[in-house]
């Protein structure tokens, strides 16, 4: 009996179109052998998902059919529940609305964080000491090793990574700058107005009121000559007409200007404000009054006001001088305290002072 | 039956004999009654009409299969296992589509019907298969066994109809596409 044939014969047996005679051999050959008793089974089964199927089919057809019958659209509008036009923008939204919102929140503190708003001590708060043209220096530095490969012998033309002001403070080459000007340096030079250059070190620094002291200890060195300013000890008043010097740029530059305030950035008592114009490199540089007094130390501005710049009180130079250990000094530190600048003209005494003011050169790796 | 019960909402025990018998009007009354129950739950949890009809109808199936598999009992009114169903159904939909913001705006009161959509899902996907196969099967075939096992037409009638020489010729065609059917069947997964 081949496969078709068999298969005849189950379906006669499913849809009992068999005689009793037939069905009772059928059943016989069912129980003996259950290769067949599986066909039939599996073909029970099979043949009913096939109806399951059209049954479902034909349900479905029916629903169908029902459901044109129905007017969804005015049954829809009864039941809608109709909330406020903005509840409905809310609800539909949302999630939109939502993350719109966390981008314009994100962006907004992103912009105030990379303008600094975020904190203002750092970036409206700059020290002044000039970073010399990083870009040569790196082009200098691969340059540099480009002809090592050639030339064994190793060349030094560093000009140096930092530059701020100094002005001694007596005539055998004691100077004083700003302390975050030398800080983390590895030689200090400094530079007189005609050109000469001189090694120093640092002998003392504190960083609280930012001041440092450093000692010319070039052999080349003359001494200077007797200092024609010195230093005031009371504080200053507002109003009072002052100037700096210094070398933000190469050569000595003059602000003028007013003490506009007995405090600092944030109230700090140890600082004036003054309304010179300063830029990077004006730092250590000295602040002197209209009779030649030195009342303050450069040591930075606030970078969103123009013409707020602030200065170490010069009292405190005092008492940094003072606390210098004495086995600091090579030689005595004398202050002086003759002041020849008081009765002359502000180029006179430009010409006076620029001797003792030095561009203070930093190199560190 | 009187002239009234032709008309408006079902008794419960009328639904399930008329189920159970196949009756058309009882199966209209049936649909027409608890439509608008169904809608209000929908479309006023994120679904349009076209999602309503779909869950509604996948709902009464459900019913439809448990009564004519011949175990049911009702343990609640036939309006509130429907709602219960078909918000079940809603409920997985809407986290299938990341749409389910946690609350759900309900119109009745309802019951857990977990485990009777899970055999539905049983059901749903056997039907799918079953469709598939048979599209896959292609003509005469499908019309072949679609007449014979759905239709329960004679081989007669479809020799008749497909223009076979004979019986035998129509047999042996049935048969190959039985067994291609089977085949496509349950290479599905």
């Amino acid at each position: 009996m081949s496969d078709n044939q068999l298969l005849e014969v189950i379906e006669h047996y499913i849809n009992g179109e068999m005689s009793n005679d037939e069905r009772a051999r059928f059943e016989i050959l069912r129980n003996e052998n259950p290769d067949v008793n599986n066909l039939v089974n599996e073909h029970k089964h099979f043949t009913g998902l096939i109806k399951q199927y059209g049954e479902r089919l034909e349900l479905e057809k029916r629903l169908d059919a029902i459901h044109d019958e129905i007017d969804v659209y005015t049954l829809k509008e009864e039941l809608m529940i109709h909330p406020s036009w903005i509840v409905q923008l809310w609800r539909t939204h949302h999630s939109k609305i939502s993350v719109a919102a966390s981008i314009a929140i994100f962006a907004v503190l992103c912009t105030m964080f990379f303008t600094g708003y975020l904190n203002n001590r750092e970036i409206n708060y700059v020290k002044l000491r000039g970073e010399v043209t990083q870009l040569k220096r790196k082009t200098d530095l691969l340059n540099n090793k480009f002809n090592n490969l050639n030339s064994p012998v190793k060349k030094n033309n560093n000009p140096g990574k930092f530059r701020g002001t100094g002005f001694a403070i007596s005539s055998n080459g004691y100077i004083v700058t700003d302390y975050h000007v030398i800080n983390n340096a590895d030689s200090v030079y400094v530079q007189s107005a005609d050109g000469k250059s001189y090694r120093t070190k640092v002998i003392y620094s504190e960083p609280q009121t930012d001041i440092a002291i450093l000692e010319i200890n070039d052999p080349s060195f003359k001494g200077l000559g007797a200092i024609p300013y010195d230093f005031k000890k009371s504080e200053s008043d507002i109003g009072e007409n002052v100037f700096t010097i210094g070398y933000p740029r190469d050569v000595m530059v003059l602000g003028p200007g007013f003490l506009t305030a007995s405090s600092g950035f944030n109230g700090d008592t140890t600082q004036y404000q003054v309304s010179t114009p300063v830029d990077f490199g004006n730092s250590g540089g000295p602040l002197l009054d209209s009779k030649g007094n030195i009342i303050g130390i450069i040591n930075a501005r606030e970078t969103h006001m123009v013409g707020a710049a602030f200065a170490v009180k010069s009292n405190y130079l005092l008492k940094t001088i003072q606390d210098i250990p004495a086995d600091s000094l090579k030689e005595t530190l004398s202050l002086n305290n003759k002041n020849v600048l008081a009765g002359l003209s502000r180029v006179q005494q430009i010409k006076k002072l620029q001797n003792y003011v030095f561009m203070v050169r930093v190199y560190n790796q | 039956m009187s002239k009234e019960s032709n008309s408006g909402i079902p008794s419960d025990n009328e639904v399930i004999l008329g189920i159970l018998n196949n009756s058309e009007s009882v199966l209209k009354r049936l649909y027409l009654a608890y439509f608008p129950m169904v809608l209000q739950l929908i479309i006023n949890n994120n679904g349009n009409t076209d999602d309503a009809k779909d869950i509604y109808q996948e709902a009464i199936i459900i019913l439809y299969n448990k009564v004519k598999t011949g175990n049911f009992e009702l343990s609640s009114k036939l309006k509130t296992y429907i709602y219960s169903i078909c918000r079940r159904l809603w409920l997985k939909r809407l986290s299938q589509m990341n749409k389910y913001g946690g609350d759900i705006k309900d119109f009745q009161e309802y019951l857990a019907v977990d485990d009777e959509t899970e055999k539905n899902n049983e059901r749903d996907l056997q039907f799918n298969k079953m469709g598939n196969a048979l599209q896959l099967l292609g003509e005469p075939c499908k019309t072949i066994i679609e007449d014979f096992y759905i239709n329960n037409r004679s081989m007669q009638e479809i020799c008749e109809n497909f223009g076979y020489t004979n019986a035998d010729n129509a047999k042996t065609q049935k048969y190959k596409c039985l067994q291609r059917l089977k085949k496509l069947f349950f290479q599905q997964k």
